[in-house]
């Protein structure tokens, strides 16, 4: 039975507090900054350079472009290999399973910083490990901080190797709540191992593979540090610009705060969308 | 059952031919940090190989710290990693066990708030923080602007609302009867039975203030109240800079997580994986 009590507000309110003011009153405002002309004092309420700005302004334009190129590419590639390596990394038949599964799960705990730095090392096309290796088996360098197609790769790479632990973690979790004895009995009737992984597995996973995904567009709709960091703000040019990055110039380069705001609402209502969009792809399919 | 036996030979040697190689590549971003961090900068930018650990780690710390004073934006990461992990513990596991326990006016609400606004990306409320904190309270590189405001994640709440609601009231109601007040029933009896979730999120909560790179990046600019991360982030851009000094920084932020990765691996897979049980 639940206690009616006033301690209650007691225990809550000290989180309540920061919550409201942190959280609550900034979503608040910033939908009340994204109609405000903040470039010129005192503020005024002038939506067109805000709101009416986002449709016709190149440069959004291309970092939306960017983002959705790299959303459309690296959820899906990432969650296919979280998936295979959640069941493979879960078979009984692994060996070292410590040492395999540190070896996806490490670079969960790497920071943005120390992991953009160590990449943009390695795919230095002049001096990298990575060219240096392509060169070793006769194939000529990548530009891979040169070239917009490239970059765009080498954020895609970075991204997926970072984050495809993380899934992994989450769809073994998934894997070990379902009973063993659903794959007994399927042996039992001579259904082959892969036959069983896509007909029991994958449909057994649906919802956990799904709530991966819409973590991960909501992730991949804030990219940030990777193109500020590993292909230096969004080069080459604005190849790797990405929303997040666009929302950090408007916001703390040129102080646009109200601009800024339409773009943190159009990141969130999109991935809103598409999060919602794939939760009814996924549930129509069933 | 010898046919039986050598497929499951078969597809242990498949499982380790894909698996194998895949880790190696996996490892390998890691392990050249390593490499990279004990090497001379001319070494790091000549046309060889160099895949094994040199002997320069203490020469490349020495240049980062004379570029940037590491070891003090280390102590201030540091600080702001252990006292915002206490702080943001207490604080959402005062409120999960408020709206695990109780029940109250306005509790409905309440979750409704934090349950409907959870998925929405922090970029939506990065802007009017910092015209909060950097102006309307004048408290840009301080250490409260580095703590305070991260402490609204509320996926402490979730969780240890989550593990307070599935103890037995009969624990906490023999208390009551001896007269024992409520915050002492929550400190002294739900707590420690709540132990293995306080592990995991403090794990996550801190491996999240270490990492965290935007909002400091932002906030605190001035050398002395930089976090390590933000220190490491200002020398990538740089033309001239000592690569062996930045892979030492790198190596120093990676090295305490993956540390505590492996002493602490349950935790932590528990901490990520509670996540999607909601």
């Amino acid at each position: 039975m639940r206690m009616r009590t006033r301690a209650a507000y007691g225990f809550l309110a000290p989180y309540l507090l920061i919550f409201a003011t942190f959280w609550v009153w900034p979503i608040i405002y910033s939908f009340y900054l994204s109609f405000l002309a903040t470039r010129i004092q005192p503020w005024s309420f002038n939506p067109t350079v805000t709101w009416g700005r986002l449709v016709v302004d190149p440069a959004f334009l291309n970092a939306l472009k960017n983002t959705l190129i790299i959303l459309v590419i690296q959820v899906p590639v990432m969650i296919a290999l979280a998936t295979v390596l959640a069941v493979l990394l879960n078979s009984q038949l692994l060996k070292a399973r410590g040492i395999m599964r540190f070896a996806f799960f490490a670079p969960v705990v790497v920071g943005e910083a120390a992991y953009a730095a160590v990449f943009r090392l390695m795919f230095n096309a002049d001096f990298g490990v990575i060219n240096k290796l392509i060169g070793s088996i006769g194939l000529s360098p990548v530009a891979w901080l040169g070239d917009p197609t490239a970059a765009m790769a080498l954020i895609i790479i970075a991204v997926t190797w970072r984050w495809v632990g993380y899934n992994a973690i989450i769809i073994i979790s998934g894997l070990q709540a379902i009973p063993q004895d659903v794959y007994e009995a399927a042996t039992l009737d001579r259904v082959s191992k892969p036959r069983q992984f896509f007909f029991i597995t994958l449909p057994l996973l649906k919802p956990i593979i799904l709530f991966c995904v819409v973590l991960s567009v909501i992730g991949t709709m804030q990219l940030f540090a990777e193109p500020f960091l590993i292909t230096n703000r969004g080069g080459p040019g604005q190849a790797t610009e990405t929303l997040g990055l666009f929302l950090y110039r408007q916001g703390f380069t040129v102080l646009n705060f109200g601009y800024a705001s339409a773009v943190a609402y159009t990141i969130a209502a999109l991935a809103v969308l598409i999060s919602l969009a794939n939760l009814w792809l996924g549930r129509s399919a069933r | 059952m010898r046919s039986k036996s050598s497929s499951t030979l078969r597809r242990s040697i498949a499982l380790h031919a894909v698996l194998v190689p895949l880790a190696i590549v996996w490892l390998f971003p890691i392990w050249m940090m390593v490499v990279f961090s004990t090497m001379p900068e001319n070494a790091i930018f000549s046309p060889n190989i160099h895949l094994i650990p040199s002997d320069r780690f203490w020469e490349n710390f020495l240049i980062l710290q004379a570029d940037t004073d590491f070891l003090r934006t280390i102590f201030v990461s540091v600080v702001v990693a252990l006292v915002y992990t206490v702080l943001s513990v207490l604080l959402t596991s005062m409120a999960g066990w408020a709206l695990a326990r109780y029940s109250f006016a306005g509790k409905g609400l309440v979750l409704l708030i934090i349950l409907g606004t959870l998925t929405l990306p922090y970029f939506v409320v990065v802007i009017p923080q910092f015209i909060m904190v950097a102006r309307d309270f004048g408290l840009a590189n301080t250490w409260f602007a580095l703590i305070v405001p991260p402490l609204f994640n509320s996926l402490g709440v979730l969780f240890m609302r989550q593990s307070f609601s599935m103890m037995p009231s009969e624990l906490f109601d023999a208390a009551r009867v001896e007269g024992v007040r409520e915050w002492r029933i929550f400190l002294f009896v739900g707590m420690p039975l709540a132990r293995p979730t306080l592990a995991a999120l403090s794990i996550i909560l801190f491996l999240a203030s270490w990492n965290n790179y935007l909002w400091p990046l932002l906030i605190n600019n001035r050398p002395d109240m930089m976090t390590a991360p933000v220190a490491l982030g200002s020398l990538i851009g740089l033309t001239k800079v000592s690569w062996g000094g930045i892979m030492v920084g790198a190596v120093l932020l990676t090295a305490p997580m993956i540390a505590v990765f492996i002493l602490l691996q349950r935790h932590f897979i528990a901490g990520i994986a509670a996540g999607a049980v909601k």
